[in-house]
């Protein structure tokens, strides 16, 4: 039994179908990238995943049970969390509170204040932001501030981690430091499936690589065969 | 609108409060019965005030509503003053209130805020027509005698009502389900991701504010001794309890208060002789606010040189 | 027979009205994105000043269009671009916005309402128009209701018209669609705000003037106006000019059937129709 199993999804939105018949699954200790042009339903799919979009037909399941249509506070707390491509931080919060709030609701069990704070601190900590604690989030660079949302979805304990474009502007030294941090959290038990554009990071971390492209699944497999697939070269070349 | 921290202003606050307490609670023993009937509508002014901050402030969600749990804290002091006693009538006023907003909060807070504004502000005249409709047809009789209750008694219960809001706006603001209201303001969709049931926070929240403005309804409604649906449902209290807290300023916890006192003294001053005048000033006092002083009142207690810097201090 | 026509056409005579103040609102909210509460006391003003001209210099309503139109345009015109263009500089998001521009939108309501109690009291005021009995199909209804229907229609056309056809309109239904691209592409963003917010107090006006023919006006009558502007304008689906027009007369006949039975209960078969909406279908008929 995968982690995340995706079967037959669909989504439309008036005439146009966003996602068409996707198959797909992710299994535990996973580092899974989606790759894809723009407009290619990779947002999508993961706001069908976590529950801010119901599909029209098709089934999600987690461990083994089906939580289609389930509401994103209800996914959260199974152990499914996600960032966002465009950065929902809590911006007149400080990245402490970002991460606090995280930790509090994020997660099932109830900890004492004390634990609370350390359990921030480990979370800053490891996605390097311990600096900046008390810096409002809004004043933070945009690639700070999705560290601040990798250690807020970390705060729930995930099982699954959902990344939507971590990479996005950063310099190739900020990018080998995300790609570090992306394989941290894989090595820290937690499964990933990334969405990412950067090509080189994508191929250095994930272990498979899914390629979508107008709302469907057209690839699938190791970075090595998706590199030399003359099917997703033509895409990426021929739009 | 979003709202910070509570901040502490040093022990000094707490002490403020204490003798505020203790001198609005001994008002009746020093002050003459006229100071007492003001102090009490200035005081109501800050329940309306404080109540659709409680919910309002941090969610972002503009209730318009506030006139109608007020009109049916009134009508349940008017139909069950004369079968139950005070504390009765004020609780069950309380409860109906509460209901009403669940059940409006139910319907419309899973949706856009912009729905929750248009229904919330067709409330006051839908009730006020409903009721209108039942007594042309069912009682026969415009509008209800109220029991009378001394001004001293409506004093206390008042002052009691705000004392209680008060500490429950607090506590909340310091708890997690402060902490999940703040969320919801800086991003509902993010909020929900991160295990917020967002739906069942803001719709409780959002009834709770309403039970403070029922039962001071029921209370001042014994002032009056007569009532009838156009005094009852006035928009004029949805709007002053939303004017007098942006005015004040939404980012303290004190700014609204400050807010609904200056305005509430305001209208001890102008409502009698020109009442047309005192509504247009505070339309355009609104206006101003949040054209050129966006954070209210507060803002200027900001730039003075005893502000304290806001650092790491994180809510417990 | 006779009382399904009766019922029909009063059912139409008022959609028109409401047609027009929810067209009004949808032009202020889908487009400029404010949430003007105050729509109502600009209906308000143009029914009390149609009446004030005629009970002074016993001018034609209809040729008080020609004064309140214009003057409701620029009035609009003017505060969209003094209060509304200031509230979106300073709000940090478009949620910001709309909260902002709904409490400025309040504050108005009270300054211009108050500013008309000042002016004509609190009277309630009426004058007689047209009020000659037509024959429509075996049932009697005045003339001034008959013109009132016959108005909207072609005003409501012709706007449609202007929206589909002229460089304006559609400037104006760029904006309403993706005002970042439409400001790359030459339109002048906070103009055309500021054009749909005067539109829309313009045929807030316009019905107000209507309105006035057929019923008595009072200086608090927006209210009650506005409450229905949102029920249409959620019915018709938020943000859809065309959807407004044809929510309007849905509304209008429901509400006429509705009178039949019962004509103080009509608002509250309106809140139900609202409620049911929010419960089953928030997107209105040509909701987006």
């Amino acid at each position: 039994m995968s982690l995340l199993e995706v079967e037959g999804v669909t989504k439309h939105f008036g005439g146009l179908a966003a996602v068409s018949g996707v198959d797909l699954r992710v299994d535990e200790g996973e580092v899974v990238g989606l790759i894809g042009p723009n407009g290619a339903g990779k947002t999508t799919l993961f706001n069908l995943l976590s529950g801010a979009l119901k599909p029209n037909s098709g089934a999600v399941r987690f461990r083994g049970e089906d939580i289609t249509g389930l509401k994103p506070h209800q996914i959260c707390r199974k152990g499914l969390a996600r960032t966002f491509q465009s950065v929902k931080v809590f911006g007149g919060m400080s990245v402490s509170q970002n991460v606090l709030v995280g930790v509090v609701f994020g997660d099932r069990s109830r900890m004492s204040a004390k634990q609370t704070g350390e359990e921030v601190a480990r979370l800053l900590e490891f996605v390097g932001l311990s600096a900046v604690g008390g810096v409002p989030a809004k004043d933070l660079t945009l690639a700070n501030q999705k560290r601040v949302e990798v250690a807020r979805a970390l705060a729930s304990k995930p099982e699954l981690l959902l990344i939507d474009e971590l990479m996005a502007g950063l310099n190739p030294t900020e990018v080998a430091q995300a790609m570090d941090l992306v394989a941290a959290i894989g090595e820290r038990g937690t499964t990933v499936l990334i969405i990412e554009h950067v090509m080189k990071a994508i191929m250095g971390i994930c272990g498979r690589i899914i390629v979508f492209h107008h709302g469907e699944k057209i690839a699938e497999g190791t970075p090595q065969e998706i590199a030399t697939s003359r099917t997703v070269i033509e895409v990426y070349l021929g739009e | 609108m979003r709202t910070g921290r509570v901040s502490w202003v040093g022990l000094r606050t707490p002490v403020l409060w204490l003798v505020l307490l203790v001198a609005m609670g001994t008002l009746s023993l020093y002050a003459s019965a006229y100071t007492v009937i003001m102090v009490a509508n200035i005081l109501l002014y800050v329940i309306l005030t404080m109540s659709w901050v409680l919910f309002s402030a941090p969610t972002g969600y503009i209730s318009l509503a506030t006139a109608a749990f007020f009109g049916v804290g009134i009508y349940t002091a008017a139909i069950l003053g004369e079968q139950l006693p005070l504390p009765l009538v004020i609780l069950t006023a309380g409860l109906a209130s509460f209901c009403l907003a669940a059940l409006v909060g139910a319907l419309t807070l899973r949706l856009k805020g912009v729905y929750f504004a248009f229904f919330t502000f067709g409330l006051v005249e839908l009730i006020k027509h409903l009721l209108l409709w039942y007594e042309v047809n069912v009682t026969g009789v415009r509008g209800r005698f109220v029991v009378f209750a001394d001004n001293v008694t409506i004093y206390y219960v008042i002052l009691g009502i705000l004392v209680i809001l008060l500490l429950t706006s607090y506590l909340i603001r310091r708890s997690r389900i402060g902490l999940a209201l703040q969320s919801i303001g800086e991003g509902e969709d993010a909020a929900a991701h991160i295990g917020i049931n967002v739906s069942a926070v803001k719709t409780i929240v959002f009834a709770l504010s309403a039970v403070f403005v029922g039962a001071a309804g029921a209370a001042m409604a014994t002032r009056w001794t007569y009532v009838d649906p156009y005094m009852a449902f006035d928009y004029l209290y949805s709007f002053t309890a939303v004017a007098m807290a942006v005015f004040g300023g939404l980012g303290r916890f004190e700014g609204p208060i400050l807010g609904a006192v200056v305005f509430a003294f305001l209208r001890e001053l102008l409502i009698t002789r020109f009442p047309y005048v005192y509504m247009l000033v505070m339309g355009s006092v609104l206006v101003v606010t949040i054209l050129y002083l966006p954070q209210g009142l507060v803002q200027l207690a900001q730039m003075s040189p005893w502000r304290r810097s806001r650092g790491n201090r994180e809510p417990a | 027979m006779q009382p399904i026509i009766e019922v029909v056409i009063s059912g139409l005579l008022v959609g028109g009205l409401y047609a027009l103040i929810a067209m009004g609102l949808s032009l202020q909210y889908g487009v400029a994105r404010v949430l003007n509460v105050a729509h109502g006391e600009f209906i308000m003003l143009g029914g009390m000043t149609t009446w004030a001209l005629y009970m002074a210099f016993h001018i034609n309503p209809l040729l008080s269009l020609v004064v309140c139109g214009p003057a409701a345009f620029a009035l609009g015109y003017a505060l969209h671009r003094t209060v509304y263009t200031r509230v979106l500089a300073s709000s940090a998001s478009p949620g910001a916005f709309e909260s902002n521009s709904l409490l400025a939108s309040f504050g108005l309501l009270f300054i211009i309402q108050n500013l008309a109690l000042i002016a004509w009291g609190a009277d309630t005021r009426a004058y007689s128009y047209l009020a000659v009995p037509v024959d429509v199909a075996g049932v009697l209804f005045g003339a001034n209701r008959l013109l009132t229907l016959g108005s909207a229609l072609v005003i409501g056309v012709a706007f449609y018209i202007f929206l589909a056809r002229t460089r304006i309109g559609k400037a104006i239904r760029a904006a309403a669609q993706d005002p970042t691209t439409a400001a790359l592409m030459g339109v002048n963003i906070n103009s055309v705000l500021a054009l749909c917010f005067g539109l829309g107090a313009a045929l807030a006006a316009i019905a107000g003037m209507l309105i006035s023919i057929c019923y008595p006006v009072t200086a608090v009558m927006g209210i009650h106006y506005t409450v229905i502007a949102m029920i249409v304008v959620v019915l018709g689906g938020l943000g859809s000019i065309p959807g407004s027009f044809i929510g309007g007369f849905v509304l209008g006949l429901i509400e006429s059937i509705v009178s039949y039975f019962e004509p103080a209960l009509t608002l509250a078969a309106n809140y139900l129709i609202f409620a049911l909406l929010l419960l089953v279908k928030p997107t209105g008929i040509m909701g987006r």
